[in-house]
C-alpha cells in the first residue's frame, strides 16, 4: 500500500478519463475531482510513514516524498476549491480540465519520489504536458487569443528548458555511467570540481528552474499568468513550483557540501531573480503580472536555500515553498473571486474590497502581508529560516541582497493592500461568497498563520525527511540508499 | 495552578486577543466602544499590582515565564519585566481605556474594525516591552505595523494614504535591518534569548555593525533627526486614539530599544558611537523646536514637540550616566502622558471645530474653562514647568548631560526655551486669543466622558511633577545594572572609533 497516494491519483484520472467521454458532465467531473483529492489526502496521512522501492530503485517512497505528496494532495484539494465552477472555461471542455489537472498533480506525486533521471524526466513531463494543454483551454473574448500565445510561450520556454536539461544529463551520465542519483553522487563526487561536471550539472538543472521561474527562466511566468485563465493561473504559480524546488533539492545535493562554484552560480541565479522580479512587479498594473512577477523573486528567495548547500538550507527551501503554496493561493482567491466573468483583475479593480467583501480582503491582507515577509505569517519564519541557512554557510553577501529585495517588495504589496483596504470605490455590490469558498478562504488564513506561529512541528518533519532522503552527507550515502539487498545497479548502465 | 506572578504578563499579552474574537460576535457598536472600554480597563487594573508585587531590590528580569516554542532554531517563548520595561508595560495599559474614551463620538464608521485593531495594538504593544527572545520581539514589533497602518489609512484624515503607506515603509524599512542583527547575533551566541546577548563581549568590529543596525531601526521609530519626516505626516492623519497610540507607546519602543539591546549587546560600539547621537538629540531639540514654533496646525505642533522631547530621551541615554538614563525613562514616561493628553486636547477641539488650526481655535477657552484648564496643565508639562512631570526628566537628562559636556548643553538650553514659547504661544492662542467670533458661541464645555479621559493623565503629571520617588526606585536597581553592563574599558573603544579604516569588516 505504499503507493496509495499514486494509485488514488491515477484512479482518479481514470474515473475522469470515462466522464469525458460523455456530454455535459461538468459537475460530475467536479464531484469525482473532489473525491480524488479528499481520497488522496487520506492515502497520504495513511502512507506517510511508509517505505519502499520500485523498478529497481528508481522509484523510491521516503519520508519525504511521502511528506511532500501530502502537500501536493492538500495543494491538489485547495486548488479545486479555488477553481470553484471554472466560470472561464468552455462547459464541453470541462471534464477533459479536471482530467489533466488530475493527471497534472500525480505527476508532481511521481516526481518526488524519483531518484533516477529517466524517471525523473518522465514524471516531469507528466506534470507538464497537462499545463500546456490546460493554459489554452481559456473562453476566447473578443477575438483575442492570449491564452494561445501564452500557450505556446509556456511549450517553447518549457521545451527549451527541458533541451538543456537532457544535454546536462547526458554530460552527467558520460561522467558517471548512471543514471540513478544514488550511484551518480559517489562518482561525481570525485570530478565535481571539473568543469565538465560542473557545466553539466547547471543545465541539468535547467529544467527545474523552468519550473520554479527563476531567473533567466522566467520569461513565460508573467505571460502565462496573465493569458490563463485565473484558476489555471493559480495552479500554475502554486504546485509545480514546490514540485521544482523538491527535485532541485536532491539534485542539489549531488553538489554538496562544498563546492564553491555550483553554489556562486545559484547564488547568482537567486540574486538576479530578486532583483528583476522585485523591481519589475513595482510597475505592474495587472493583479496576476504582479504575482508572476512577484513569484519570481520568490523563487530566488527559495533558491538561498540551496545556495546554502546544507540540510537546514534544504528544509528552509522546502519550508518555505509550502508556505508560498499557501500565500499565493490565498491572493488567487481573492482573484477569481474579485474577477468579473472571469477577466483579469487589474489592481484599481480591487478598490474597495473591504466593504464589497470583508472575508476576502482579509483573505488578500493576510496572503500579500504574508508575501511581503511580515510576522507573524509564513513568509517571516520561511525568510528568517533562509536567511539563517545562508548566514551560517558564509554567504553574507546573498543575505544583504536578499534584505534589499526585502524592503523593495514592500512597496508593491503595499499597493496592493492600499486598493482593497484604503480606497473606496463607488457603487460596486458586494460580492457573495459561497461556503467552499469561506471555508477556502479560513483554511488558508489558518494554515499561513499557523505555519508561522507554531512552524515547530513541520520544520521538524521537513528536516527529518530532508535527512532521512540521505540527500546532505555523501559519505553515508551508498550504504543506506541500497537498504538491504536493494541493487541498484540494474539502472546502471555501464560505459564500457 | 499558577500565580498572578507567573502568568500576569502572559495574560497581559493575550487576553486583548481573546477580547478580540468576542468583539466580533457583537452587534452593536455602543455595545462595542462598552466592550472594548471595560476590557482595556480591566487589562490596566489587572497590571497595577505588577507595580507593588515588582522587587525594586532585586537586578535582572522579574514575572519571567518562558516555554520552548520552536526548538530546531532555539526560539523560545519567553517573557519578563525589569525596572525599565515595568513603567512602560504600565503606561500601555494606562492608555488604552483612554484611547477608546478618546474615540468614542470621533470614530463613527467601522467601530468594530477600529476597536480590534485597538485590540491587536495591546497586544503587540505590550508583548514588544516584555519580550525577552529576539524572535517574539520582532514579532511583536512587527504584528504592530498592520493595525497602526490601517487606523491611520481607515480612520485618518485627507492625505491618510499617504500617511499610513509612509509609516509602514518607513518602520519597515528600519526593521528589515533589526532582523538582519537579529540573526546576526544568533549565529554568533546560537540562542534568540535577549538575556543571553548582553555581556558577550563580541569583537569591536562586528559590535559596530550590530549597533549600526539596531540604530537604523530604533532611530527611525523614535524618530530621531534625520529619519522623523514620517511622524508629522502619520501624526496629523491619524484619528485621536492612532496619535496618542503613536506619541505615547509607539515612539517609545525606538528608546526602549536602544536601552534594552544597543547599550548592554553593544557597549564597545556604543561608546563609539556616542558623540554622533548625542550631536544628532540636540540637533532634534532645537530643530524641533523652531519647527513647532513654525506651524500653524495644532497636531503637526505637538507632533513636532514629539520629536523635541524625543531628542531630550536620546540624549539621556547616551549620556552614560546614571543621572541621564534614570531622566530618559522618566522623559520617555512623561512623553506618553503629556503628549498623549495634548492630542486628546488636539483632539476635543478638532471634534468641536472640525479644524485643527490655530487660527480658527482662538480664543475657544472663553466658552470652555474647564477645557481651558486642562489644556494649560497639559501644556505647561509640556514645557517643562516645575511642579510638572516633565520637570523632573528634563531636569535629570540635563545634569547628566552638564557631566558630559558643558559645550552641547549650552547648545540645548535655546532648546528649552523654544519649548517655553511654542507651547505658551499656543495657549495663548486658544485660551485667549481673538475676542469674538461667533463660530464659538455655541462651544459646548468638556463632557463628563472627556473630564474622565483627562483626569487620569493630570493625576500622573502632578504626581510624577511633585513627588517621582516611587517611579525614580523602581528603574533604580535596572539602570545601575544597565549602566554596569555598558561599562567598557577605555582602551577597548578609543582604538575601536577607526571608522573607515580597513580594520571595519564584519567577521561572523
Amino acid at each position: 500500500m505504499t503507493f496509495l497516494p499514486e494509485l488514488v491519483m491515477l484512479q482518479g484520472a481514470l474515473a475522469l478519463f470515462v466522464i469525458t467521454l460523455g456530454e455535459g458532465r461538468a459537475k460530475a467531473a467536479r464531484v469525482a475531482a473532489l473525491v480524488t483529492s479528499v481520497a488522496a489526502i487520506a492515502a497520504g496521512m495513511i502512507c506517510l510513514g511508509q517505505e519502499g522501492t520500485l523498478f529497481y530503485g528508481a522509484y523510491r517512497v521516503d519520508l519525504f516524498s511521502q511528506v511532500l505528496k501530502l502537500v501536493f494532495a492538500g495543494g491538489f484539494a485547495l486548488v479545486l476549491l479555488l477553481s470553484g465552477k471554472l466560470s472561464d472555461i468552455r462547459d464541453e471542455i470541462k471534464p477533459e480540465y479536471y482530467l489533466l489537472l488530475t493527471i497534472s498533480v500525480s505527476g508532481l506525486m511521481m516526481l518526488v519520489s524519483s531518484v533516477d533521471l529517466i524517471t525523473l524526466v518522465v514524471a516531469l513531463e507528466v506534470s507538464a504536458f497537462p499545463l500546456y494543454l490546460m493554459v489554452p483551454m481559456r473562453r476566447e473574448r473578443e477575438g483575442q487569443r492570449n491564452q494561445m500565445e501564452s500557450a505556446i510561450k509556456y511549450v517553447m520556454f518549457g521545451v527549451a528548458a527541458n533541451g538543456i536539461m537532457f544535454f546536462g544529463m547526458s554530460y552527467l551520465f558520460g561522467l558517471t555511467g548512471s543514471t540513478a542519483l544514488a550511484e551518480l553522487m559517489p562518482r561525481l563526487q570525485p570530478v565535481i570540481h571539473s568543469p565538465l561536471a560542473i557545466i553539466g550539472l547547471a543545465m541539468a538543472l535547467c529544467g527545474f528552474y523552468y519550473k520554479l521561474a527563476v531567473f533567466p527562466f522566467h520569461f513565460w511566468t508573467p505571460d502565462v499568468y496573465q493569458g490563463a485563465s485565473n484558476e489555471t493561473a493559480g495552479l500554475v504559480a502554486s504546485l509545480p513550483k514546490l514540485g521544482g524546488i523538491a527535485v532541485l533539492v536532491r539534485l542539489v545535493s549531488l553538489a554538496a557540501p562544498d563546492n564553491h562554484t555550483v553554489a556562486l552560480l545559484l547564488a547568482v541565479l537567486a540574486g538576479s531573480s530578486m532583483f528583476y522580479g522585485n523591481l519589475i512587479a513595482l510597475f505592474q498594473k495587472d493583479f496576476k503580472r504582479l504575482l508572476g512577477f512577484s513569484g519570481i523573486a520568490h523563487a530566488g528567495y527559495a533558491m538561498i536555500g540551496l545556495v546554502a548547500l546544507d540540510q537546514l538550507g534544504y528544509s528552509a527551501a522546502l519550508y518555505y515553498m509550502v508556505g508560498y503554496l499557501l500565500m499565493v493561493l490565498a491572493c488567487f482567491v481573492v482573484i477569481c473571486k474579485v474577477s468579473r466573468d472571469g477577466t483579469n483583475v487589474g489592481l484599481e479593480e480591487l478598490a474597495g474590497l473591504h466593504r464589497r467583501s470583508p472575508l476576502l480582503a482579509l483573505t488578500l491582507a493576510v496572503g500579500v502581508f504574508a508575501l511581503a515577509g511580515l510576522p507573524p505569517f509564513v513568509g517571516f519564519m520561511g525568510k528568517l529560516t533562509l536567511l539563517t541557512a545562508a548566514w551560517d554557510t558564509g554567504h553574507t553577501t546573498l543575505v544583504i541582497i536578499t534584505v534589499i529585495n526585502a524592503a523593495i517588495a514592500i512597496y508593491y504589496y503595499l499597493g496592493v493592500v492600499r486598493e482593497s483596504w484604503f480606497r473606496d470605490a463607488g457603487d460596486l455590490p458586494p460580492i457573495h461568497l459561497d461556503w467552499p469558498t469561506r471555508a477556502l478562504c479560513v483554511t488558508l488564513m489558518a494554515g499561513i498563520l499557523a505555519l508561522g506561529v507554531a512552524p515547530a512541528r513541520v520544520l521538524d518533519t521537513i528536516s527529518t525527511s530532508v535527512a532521512r532522503a540521505n540527500l546532505a552527507p555523501p559519505a553515508s550515502l551508498p550504504a543506506s540508499i541500497n537498504g538491504g539487498d536493494q541493487n541498484l545497479s540494474h539502472a546502471y548502465v555501464s560505459p564500457h | 495552578m499558577t500565580t498572578y506572578n507567573d502568568s500576569v504578563l502572559t495574560v497581559l499579552i493575550f487576553a486583548p486577543l481573546v477580547a478580540t474574537v468576542v468583539a466580533l460576535f457583537i452587534r452593536n457598536e455602543n455595545g462595542l466602544r462598552w466592550w472594548t472600554l471595560l476590557f482595556t480597563s480591566a487589562a490596566a487594573v489587572y497590571s497595577l499590582p505588577l507595580f507593588s508585587h515588582f522587587d525594586t531590590a532585586k537586578v535582572g528580569f522579574q514575572f519571567e515565564q518562558s516555554a520552548a516554542w520552536i526548538p530546531a532554531f532555539k526560539i523560545n517563548y519567553a517573557v519578563g519585566v525589569d525596572g525599565i520595561s515595568l513603567l512602560l508595560v504600565l503606561l500601555t495599559t494606562l492608555i488604552m481605556p483612554l484611547c477608546v474614551l478618546a474615540s468614542w463620538h470621533y470614530i463613527q464608521k467601522r467601530v468594530r474594525e477600529f476597536m480590534i485593531c485597538l485590540l491587536i495594538m495591546e497586544t503587540a504593544m505590550v508583548g514588544v516591552f516584555c519580550a525577552l527572545d529576539l524572535i517574539l520581539f520582532f514579532m511583536f514589533w512587527e504584528a504592530m505595523l498592520i493595525p497602526m497602518a490601517l487606523l491611520i489609512g481607515i480612520w485618518g484624515g485627507p492625505r491618510k494614504i499617504y500617511a499610513a503607506l509612509k509609516f509602514f515603509v518607513y518602520t519597515m524599512a528600519g526593521s528589515v535591518f533589526l532582523l538582519v542583527a537579529i540573526i546576526a547575533l544568533y549565529l554568533k551566541v546560537h540562542s534568540f534569548s535577549i538575556p543571553d546577548m548582553m555581556g558577550q563581549s563580541f569583537s569591536p568590529e562586528f559590535q559596530n555593525w550590530i549597533f549600526l543596525a539596531f540604530f537604523v531601526s530604533f532611530a527611525i521609530k523614535v524618530p530621531m533627526f534625520p529619519f522623523h519626516t514620517w511622524l508629522p505626516a502619520a501624526h496629523v492623519e491619524a484619528p485621536t486614539a492612532g496619535s496618542v497610540l503613536l506619541a505615547s507607546v509607539l515612539l517609545k519602543m525606538g528608546t526602549y530599544g536602544f536601552l534594552r539591546f544597543s547599550l548592554p549587546m553593544t557597549p564597545v560600539a556604543t561608546h563609539v558611537f556616542t558623540p554622533y547621537i548625542l550631536a544628532l538629540s540636540v540637533v532634534a531639540i532645537i530643530y524641533g523646536g523652531l519647527t513647532a514654533l513654525a506651524q500653524t496646525d495644532l497636531k503637526k505642533l505637538v507632533a513636532y514637540s514629539s520629536v523635541a522631547h524625543m531628542g531630550f530621551a536620546t540624549l539621556g541615554i547616551f549620556a552614560l550616566n546614571q543621572l541621564g538614563l534614570e531622566g530618559a525613562v522618566l522623559v520617555m514616561i512623561n512623553h506618553g502622558v503629556t503628549t498623549g493628553a495634548l492630542f486628546i486636547v488636539v483632539g476635543i477641539i478638532y471634534e468641536r471645530l472640525h479644524t485643527r488650526d490655530l487660527g480658527a481655535a482662538a480664543g475657544i477657552g472663553k466658552m470652555m474653562p474647564v477645557f481651558a484648564a486642562f489644556a494649560g496643565v497639559f501644556a505647561l508639562s509640556s514645557l517643562a514647568f516645575p511642579g510638572t512631570n516633565s520637570f523632573i526628566g528634563e531636569f535629570l537628562v540635563m545634569s547628566g548631560g552638564f557631566s558630559v559636556s558643558k559645550a552641547m548643553m549650552v547648545c540645548v538650553v535655546p532648546g528649552v526655551v523654544l519649548a517655553a514659547a511654542y507651547m505658551l504661544r499656543m495657549l495663548q492662542k486658544v485660551a485667549y486669543g481673538g475676542t469674538h467670533n461667533p463660530d464659538h458661541s455655541a462651544l459646548k464645555d468638556l463632557g463628563l466622558r472627556e473630564v474622565v479621559t483627562l483626569t487620569p493623565l493630570l493625576f500622573f503629571v502632578f504626581w510624577i511633577g511633585l513627588h517621582p520617588e516611587p517611579f525614580t526606585r523602581v528603574m533604580d536597581a535596572s539602570v545601575k545594572h544597565l549602566m554596569a553592563q555598558t561599562q567598557v574599558p577605555a582602551s577597548t573603544y578609543a582604538t575601536g572609533s577607526n571608522m573607515g579604516k580597513p580594520g571595519f569588516t564584519i567577521n561572523p
